[in-house]
């Protein structure tokens, strides 16, 4: 397993995926400032998932290393998401 | 490595390497152990730390059930008695049953099995069994304080645990310690297990013991970091006085009540998974055959943890949840059975036409499917939502989940002990002790336990320090039962411990094993092979034991 | 007896990079999954609470939590960098680098500790006389605000040390141009620190 060893990611890379952060930071903030009710919330958190992924995938050479990390990873949030959907099962419902 | 030992009489070794219990030594007396950093020393570590804090759980339940032989006042006042049940929920959770058998028996024989020198990070090891004594001493200094331990059940319920003057937050600390040192365990045995696997050693060709310790090490990381925040939520809000869950201060009760379960309830499958692993390798070994269906053993214990993962709310049935969260959660925990019971299912067909020898540890994992039939039946009488609400927070769920835990669970380390006592400590123990041990375990048991069911179905309330005088017969039952469990337990240990010092030398595979641990000698040496096995065959091949027969006749 | 112990010997210069970051990975999730447990009490309270977290988070100002946004960015810019640098062989840079990451972690400290003082100064803590005149869902805002920052905090000052040390290891050589899975593990760990606040500034700061 030497998948990573042939794998440097230049600082080229790295700034680009920074400028791209801070611009979608740009894009959640400005958003903010426009009340679009029961949107908001998802526009926000679409935002903070892909600003996340980013960071994922080139910061923490997910997109680099072997697959089993990445099955890991889907893995560990999906249990999350499980929770989280499992449990509004119930507040979503009630009365 | 195809070649089996065959019994010849001598443990195993040629004499070129020291034992791990007499090899180089890197500090002298209890250091030699306490700083060890050999997963074998680890495992006995955890199992002589385990049974001391299981021996007073022991007492704790004695002294429970003494109390209940009849109605009203017996030997306790009705403070001391919430805080003993308390207390034996805690160390019978944390402290005995989750590190039970994955920290000692995984430790000890899951580098063995798949052919590897030790686990991916010995001092992370080392590191969890020390997370582990201090979280065990966090958990029970509350004893010795003034206001005693926290009488709020092992469940930690919002409000009361934020009202109790009690100490709750040693408990609180000690229990997220504790998890830590769970988390540990499993994330070693998940790298292991990707990592270190022999040559050869392909996924399929793993012992099922292995496969439910990868199984159990995705529960304990997905889960437990859950009450791990949620314990300390209590604490902070304790301390502090944060709104979080106290409705006094705007919190919601039953979000704390899914999230301790959201890790309470795989926790559950943390205890068993691992127990069923121990009895996927029993039964094969003393019932002289291939295991049957493999795979779907393997597999099954996956989808344990999956399934296992989603039934939380099960445990809130009658909390006021809506009625989707009521039918879903239903459901669910119907599916979980399917896994179960295909395990079942394949350890009986593995006994079918089997050469069957009736040695101790298989008289344990036999009681072990014997229980956890029962267990595992009155579990899915509770998954029906209409008789959930007669039976919710009854004995019989005491009744139930002790047949699970300590029925299941409990006969597995005792099973386990049994099977690889040779192995570890290179000495035999008495069989005929042992299997009296059992007949009074079984018997103390069932006698224990079954007149719950009873009495919960009648109405008995779980945890309640009185009841009424037409439940006497089943609580005088039940703790006759618990005198006859004792006994069994005194006797069982005794054997051992005496075994210990004089036990005939055990051969290298007294059993006729044919997982890789019993290929090295007994007691294994410090780096367990002299070199690294090639695995060709399946762990449980026994197409060679009518040779084997032969060759000893 | 002597072949035992050189074999010991041996076994502690047996390495292995992947392992060691499959064990961080893990690691990575038990945080994942800590601070996912606090975000399923959060979005049980938002749901529950709706007008009065959007009523409360107006007390928070929405520039300090930008700032902070970007410095924790920039320094997972800066931490990347640091590996890269290394691995290119250029020590001096990759110690700049690491350097630069640390000086961000403390901006960002520095940054919560004025915040947070604000907030104790307008009487706004747990326990205090002042938070508990509000309506619940406000009380349970701050409740949220407090831990979850908290705790985030904290995660930033335990990054902080692990990078000194990253710092220290580099310099000695410790970690090298061969070896630098320690700092990799680390960036790991301080990405998941940035990923956390990522979640954190639009659940706390951007309600409206």
């Amino acid at each position: 397993m030497k998948h990573n060893e042939n794998h440097i990611v230049g600082y080229g890379t790295y700034i680009f995926v920074w400028l791209t952060l801070v611009a979608l930071t740009a894009l959640t903030v400005t958003v903010a400032n426009f009340d679009l009710g029961g949107f908001s919330i998802v526009i926000a958190l679409g935002i903070a998932s892909i600003k996340a992924l980013l960071v994922m995938l080139i910061f923490m050479h997910l997109k680099f290393d072997d697959r089993v990390f990445r099955i890991f990873v889907f893995v560990a949030f999906l249990t999350l998401a499980i929770f989280i959907v499992l449990t509004f099962s119930d507040y979503s419902f009630i009365r | 490595m195809t070649a089996i030992n065959v019994h010849t009489g001598d443990n195993g070794s040629n004499g070129n390497h020291l034992d791990y219990l007499h090899s180089p030594k890197k500090y002298k007396g209890i250091f030699n152990w306490i700083f060890s950093t050999d997963h074998k020393k680890i495992g006995i570590l955890y199992l002589i730390s385990m049974l001391t804090f299981f021996a007073v759980g022991v007492v704790f339940g004695f002294l429970m059930r003494l109390e209940l032989i009849s109605p009203g006042k017996t030997i306790m006042e009705p403070q001391t008695y919430n805080q003993i049940f308390t207390l034996h929920g805690v160390i019978m959770i944390f402290l005995f049953i989750i590190p039970g058998l994955p920290a000692v028996f995984g430790n000890f024989f899951l580098p063995i099995m798949i052919g590897a020198k030790d686990v991916a990070f010995p001092r992370l090891n080392l590191l969890s069994w020390w997370l582990f004594v201090i979280g065990g001493f966090v958990a029970l200094i509350s004893l010795f304080l003034p206001g005693g331990p926290a009488d709020t059940g092992w469940t930690f319920y919002i409000p009361y645990s934020v009202r109790t003057s009690t100490n709750v937050i040693p408990a609180l600390i000690g229990a997220f310690i504790l998890g830590f040192s769970s988390i540990l365990t499993g994330l070693n045995f998940i790298t292991t297990i990707h990592r270190l696997r022999a040559p050869g050693m392909s996924w399929f060709k793993m012992p099922l013991f292995a496969w439910s310790l990868y199984a159990t090490g995705w529960v304990q990381i997905l889960a437990t970091p859950i009450v791990g925040i949620t314990l300390l939520l209590v604490a902070i809000e304790r301390w502090f006085g944060v709104g979080i869950f106290d409705p006094a201060l705007g919190g919601d009760p039953i979000v704390y009540q899914h999230l301790f379960w959201i890790y309470s309830h795989p926790a559950v499958y943390i205890m068993i998974l691992p127990a069923m692993g121990v009895i996927s390798e029993i039964i094969p070994v003393y019932a002289r055959r291939t295991i049957f269906g493999y795979k779907f053993i393997a597999y099954s214990s996956m989808a344990i943890a999956l399934f296992g993962s989603l039934v939380w709310a099960h445990h809130m049935f009658t909390v006021g949840m809506s009625n989707t969260a009521m039918w879903l959660f239903s459901l669910l925990t119907f599916l979980v059975a399917i896994p179960s019971a295909i395990k079942v299912f394949n350890w009986v067909a593995t006994l079918y036409k089997g050469s069957i020898v009736l040695e101790p540890a298989m008289l344990f994992a036999l009681a072990f499917i014997f229980n956890f039939t029962i267990g595992g039946f009155t579990g899915l009488m509770q998954g029906a939502l209409a008789l959930n609400i007669h039976i919710h927070d009854t004995s019989f769920i005491v009744a139930h989940f002790h047949y699970v835990m300590f029925g299941g669970t409990g006969f597995g380390i005792f099973g386990a002990l049994h099977h690889w006592f040779p192995k570890m400590f290179g000495r035999m123990y008495n069989k005929k002790v042992a299997k009296i041990a059992w007949v009074f375990l079984f018997i103390g048991f069932q006698l224990l336990y079954f007149p719950l069911f009873i009495a919960g179905y009648l109405g008995m309330p779980r945890r309640y320090y009185d009841y009424l005088p037409e439940f006497h017969i089943w609580h005088f039952i039940s703790t006759v039962g618990s005198w006859i469990l004792i006994t069994g337990l005194i006797i069982m240990f005794t054997n051992l411990i005496i075994a210990l010092r004089k036990g005939e030398k055990a051969v290298a595979n007294p059993w006729g094993g044919v997982t890789l641990e019993w290929t090295i000698p007994s007691p294994p040496i410090h780096e367990n092979f002299e070199k690294i096995p090639v695995v060709e065959k399946d762990p449980y091949d026994y197409t060679h034991y009518e040779e084997l027969e032969e060759v000893k006749n | 007896m002597n072949q035992t112990v050189d074999a010991a010997v041996h076994e502690h210069v047996h390495r292995d990079d992947v392992g060691a970051k499959i064990g961080m990975w893990l690691f990575l999730f038990t945080e994942l999954i800590l601070f996912g447990g606090m975000f399923l009490v959060y979005a049980v309270y938002r749901f529950t609470y709706r007008d009065f977290f959007a009523l409360a988070s107006k007390e928070l100002d929405v520039f300090i939590g930008l700032i902070n946004t970007l410095v924790l960015l920039t320094s997972s810019l800066t931490m990347a960098m640091s590996i890269t640098a290394l691995r290119r062989g250029s020590k001096n840079l990759s110690l700049t680098f690491i350097f630069l990451t640390i000086f961000f972690a403390l901006l960002f400290l520095v940054n919560k500790y004025f915040e947070w003082s604000a907030k104790f100064h307008h009487g706004l803590f747990p326990g205090s006389n002042e938070l508990l005149t509000l309506p619940r869902g406000e009380i349970v805002y701050f409740g949220l605000y407090y831990v979850m920052t908290g705790l985030h905090a904290l995660h930033v000052i335990i990054g902080l040390i692990i990078l000194v040390f990253m710092f220290f290891y580099v310099k000695s050589g410790k970690v090298n141009q061969d070896y630098y899975i320690m700092l990799e593990n680390s960036g790991l760990y301080w990405h998941l620190v940035d990923i956390i606040w990522i979640f954190l500034f639009p659940l706390f700061y951007l309600i409206h």
